[in-house]
């Protein structure tokens, strides 16, 4: 009997792998605890990604309190359309004709890393594998996102990426014959203008700024959390003690 | 009741050590709750400070401004006006301020930081209604007197410092609020003056 | 001073009386192991639950438009909101594991048997609004899987003949699942059904107060008055209402000696409940799913609908069977069979461990089916997935069934007189 359960047990979980697919993911090893690189991540994000993307649940304010930037000079240096410090991170671009211009209106990324299966690590993973494919409306695909409708923000940081000869052999098979392409499958053909290393530190601290406004009380939360474990364990210790010593009347 | 030995010392020190630590967990347990009743950051948004451009504001004119839901008179006081305040200082009910209605640097005959300009919230002391600014025809309540502050409700009057008229339901001065003056031409309300 | 005062009191309210006889001066088998922690551990999370609920609805907004975007305000702008946010759903998640192994432990221990059948159904009634509250709670954050997994859910009732699709746009209260959906989901969700959970939960106690605590041997604690020598009764003084009844033996009184057990037992939940609300809430993006940190859209099916882990073993009963009304009725029979187990076990002897080698079988592949159904609920649909669930489905309904057989002449082992431990 004992043996049936174990091997369902064993089963069970190669079922959920047969289920999820997909080339592996870089990993992005990402810190939320460095300022430094979220305040990188921060400014990646206001100069480029903000015309398009929202932030609308992430205010000003909030943010530069907990990445320690000085709120004068995060309104100087971060805020480009003339909102409030206490206002949201928005933008005003039109949702009906972002729709018409991209296939559908970019979505608000406040909570991008966490609505995303595989979470900052495909973020990461995503934002280094665009690659030059004359059929798209943009003349780049993405290998970790298939037909995305987003253009290469970052070109000119990273430069032009192409799939490899085997790669390229592999998506004219018969689809059943296809495997999910990876960033092993995209090479550098023309250099930009920060090297590969360079490059993906931009989109670490990128995904590391989107990683801190999906929940921005998280290092709070595990700073509270070890607080709360250690007083329990205090108070475990007294009522396992409290417990025992009643107990002598009945044992 | 048992056969084996009570350390009742033992037990009574534990059931108290016990009970303290864990009362400490459940009032510790209970500050989130408390807290989440502060002001959210959304209601922080909302009541920060405001800035106005008094820049364009003629001598004797009132603008309004608002300031965590209430009404904020500014008025340019002319020097005719500033001159009535020595005038009705008698038929006032509190004349030196000696009531908390204002911060401390606006503890002065005209509760301001500057003489030239009244910062005062709208809202009369009585029961909450928005006095009106009577520009020249206050004499109909105050004889002598050609500018106040009318309460419509209940007949309440007011000189050209907020000040509360003796004899009127009102019992107390305007509010003056928390202001200062960052910049030539610019009042900011809810950061009072060295503030920040 | 403190006596007057009580005294005052109990003239009026029996509040020393009550405390007595439930508490201070009930007796309580003195052998409880480790699964009797669940009862109250349930109760610690349906009040977790009654609080943090309350101080949510604060600050929630209950429709369409701004319901997404105020559980957003509260994990970001109320102070502490994200801490109450958490202890709400982890505590949902919690409820159902607590409560389930509480269940568990009525299988094993055959705390159904007579005299405890209404006890039984208390209990069931409890788990079934219990199921009906989490799923409409699981509406109101409006993320994606909150709106398909109730789209799903509520389709269901379109299977039932005739009446099926006005029954389900009556539910919904409009074409699609809507902002009137959540308006009434939220109602009941915050009011209707945590009362009646209340009530159930009082009534439940008080059935357990008056056929008394089963334990793992099986054993009555409560003997015929006048049966048992002096010497050999318990020790502790009892309420009347039980002494004077029956002579009781191996019992202690529930206060001090549970009450200090349970509170230990409370500490070491909260460890662990602490730990998974402060370091994983999303308990791996099984406690809060990754597609429901997107607004509920109607136009965007998430890639795998999946209810949530704890609706797994019934949701996937309903998936395997081919047949769309079939399904349905084999879901709900499921969750029949666990009222009607009383009387499908036809055996005298409560403890599975002194019952024959074949209800510890059936106990065994019952435990495994169940744990299978629930994690294929969790998994995408596929072939092997289908054959295994059918399986698991037999073996789940078999359980009850064969119970039935064998239950009647069942080669039981004696059960001892007394508690031996």
């Amino acid at each position: 009997m004992k043996k049936l359960i174990i091997a369902l047990f064993i089963l069970l979980p190669s079922l959920a792998l047969a289920a999820g697919g997909g080339a592996p993911l870089d990993h992005a090893n990402n810190d939320i605890t460095d300022k430094e690189s979220l305040r990188n991540g921060a400014k990646t994000f206001m100069n480029y990604c903000l015309g398009c993307h929202q932030l609308q649940y992430q205010r000003y304010n909030r943010t530069f309190a907990d990445l320690e930037i000085d709120e004068k000079e995060g309104i100087d240096t971060l805020m480009f359309t003339g909102e409030k410090v206490g206002d949201h991170i928005t933008n005003t671009m039109p949702k009906k004709e972002a729709a018409a211009w991209f296939g559908a209106a970019p979505p608000d990324l406040t909570l991008v890393t966490r609505f995303k299966g595989g979470g900052s690590d495909w973020l990461y993973t995503y934002l280094r594998s665009f690659y030059a494919d004359s059929a798209r409306p943009f003349g780049v695909n993405n290998a970790t996102f298939k037909d995305v409708g987003m253009p290469h923000v970052f070109q000119q940081l990273q430069g032009v990426q192409e799939l490899t000869a085997e790669a390229k052999a592999m998506l004219l098979l018969p689809t059943t014959q296809q495997r999910p392409l990876g960033s092993a499958d995209l090479v550098l053909t023309q250099p930009g203008d920060l090297s590969p290393a360079e490059y993906d530190i931009v989109v670490r601290d990128l995904v590391n700024f989107l990683e801190y406004t999906g929940e921005p009380s998280k290092v709070e939360r595990h700073r509270l959390g070890y607080w709360v474990l250690g007083f329990l364990m205090i108070l475990f210790v007294l009522t396992y003690l409290l417990k025992k010593e009643y107990w002598r009347d009945i044992h | 009741m048992s056969n084996a030995p009570v350390n009742n010392g033992r037990r009574r020190f534990l059931t108290v050590a016990t009970s303290v630590v864990g009362g400490a967990g459940v009032v510790g347990a209970a500050v989130p709750f408390i807290a989440s009743w502060n002001p959210s950051a959304k209601a922080k948004a909302a009541g920060a400070p405001v800035e106005v451009n008094i820049s364009k504001i003629a001598i004797g004119q009132l603008i309004r401004a608002e300031y965590r839901g209430k009404p904020i008179y500014i008025v340019r006081r002319s020097k005719e006006i500033l001159d009535s305040l020595n005038v009705v200082e008698s038929q006032l009910s509190d004349p030196a301020s000696a009531e908390p209605q204002q911060p401390d640097y606006a503890t002065n005959q005209h509760r301001s930081i500057s003489p030239e300009y009244l910062v005062a919230e709208g809202v009369c002391t009585h029961l909450g209604c928005a006095p009106t600014y009577r520009k020249g025809d206050f004499s109909e309540q105050v004889e002598g007197v050609d500018y106040g502050f009318f309460c419509p409700c209940h007949g309440s009057k007011f000189d050209m410092a907020g000040r509360v008229f003796s004899g009127v339901p009102a019992p107390l001065n305007l509010v003056v609020p928390e202001h200062s003056f960052p910049a030539k031409g610019t009042l900011l309300i809810g950061i009072g003056q060295g503030d920040a | 001073m403190l006596a007057n005062f009580m005294a005052w009191i109990d003239k009026r309210l029996p509040v020393t009386e009550a405390w007595n006889k439930h508490l201070a001066q009930y007796p309580a088998p003195k052998n409880f192991n480790f699964w009797y922690f669940f009862g109250s551990l349930a109760m610690l999370v349906l009040v977790n639950q009654i609080v943090t609920g309350i101080w949510l609805t604060m600050n929630y907004e209950p429709s369409g438009d701004g319901a997404f975007a105020s559980v957003e305000y509260i994990m970001r702008d109320v102070d502490y909101g994200w801490l109450l946010r958490y202890m709400h759903s982890t505590g949902a998640s919690a409820f159902f594991i607590v409560v389930y192994l509480h269940m568990y432990r009525g299988l094993m221990y055959g705390s159904y048997q007579k005299p405890r059948e209404l006890l039984w159904i208390f209990g069931m009634l409890i788990f079934l609004v219990l199921m009906a509250e989490a799923f409409m709670g699981y509406l109101l954050p409006w993320g994606n899987m909150s709106y398909w997994g109730a789209q799903v859910i509520i389709s269901l009732f379109g299977a039932i003949p005739v009446i099926g699709d006005d029954l389900t746009t009556w539910i919904k209260g409009d074409y699609v699942i809507s902002g009137a959906t959540l308006n009434r989901f939220f109602a009941l969700h915050v009011i209707a059904l945590p009362l009646v959970l209340v009530i159930l939960v009082f009534l439940h106690i008080l059935a357990l107060h008056e056929v008394g605590s089963n334990n793992p041997e099986g054993t009555d604690i409560k003997k015929k008055k006048g049966s048992v020598p002096e010497a050999e009764l318990s020790k502790f003084k009892f309420h009347k209402a039980y002494s004077e009844k029956y002579d009781i033996v191996d019992a202690i009184p529930f206060h001090p000696y549970y009450s200090v057990k349970d509170i230990m037992g409370v500490v070491g939940f909260l460890l662990l409940f602490c730990w998974v609300m402060f370091f994983a809430p999303e308990g791996g993006g099984y406690f809060l799913e990754a597609p429901n940190f997107e607004p509920a859209n109607g136009l965007k099916t998430p890639e795998h609908i999946v209810p949530v882990w704890y609706f797994g073993p019934f949701y996937t009963i309903l998936r395997v069977i081919p047949d769309k009304l079939v399904g349905m009725l084999g879901m709900f029979a499921a969750i029949g069979m666990l009222f009607a187990l009383p009387w499908f076990d036809r055996g005298t002897v409560k403890s599975f461990k002194f019952r024959s080698k074949w209800h510890l079988l059936n106990i065994a592949q019952f435990t495994a089916c169940f744990i299978a159904l629930g994690i294929l609920g969790t998994l995408p649909s596929s072939d092997l997935a289908n054959l295994i669930g059918r399986i698991a489905t037999l073996g789940y309904f078999g359980f009850f069934i064969a119970l039935w057989f064998y239950s009647k002449n069942e080669q039981t082992k004696p059960v001892p007189e007394r508690v031996t431990k």
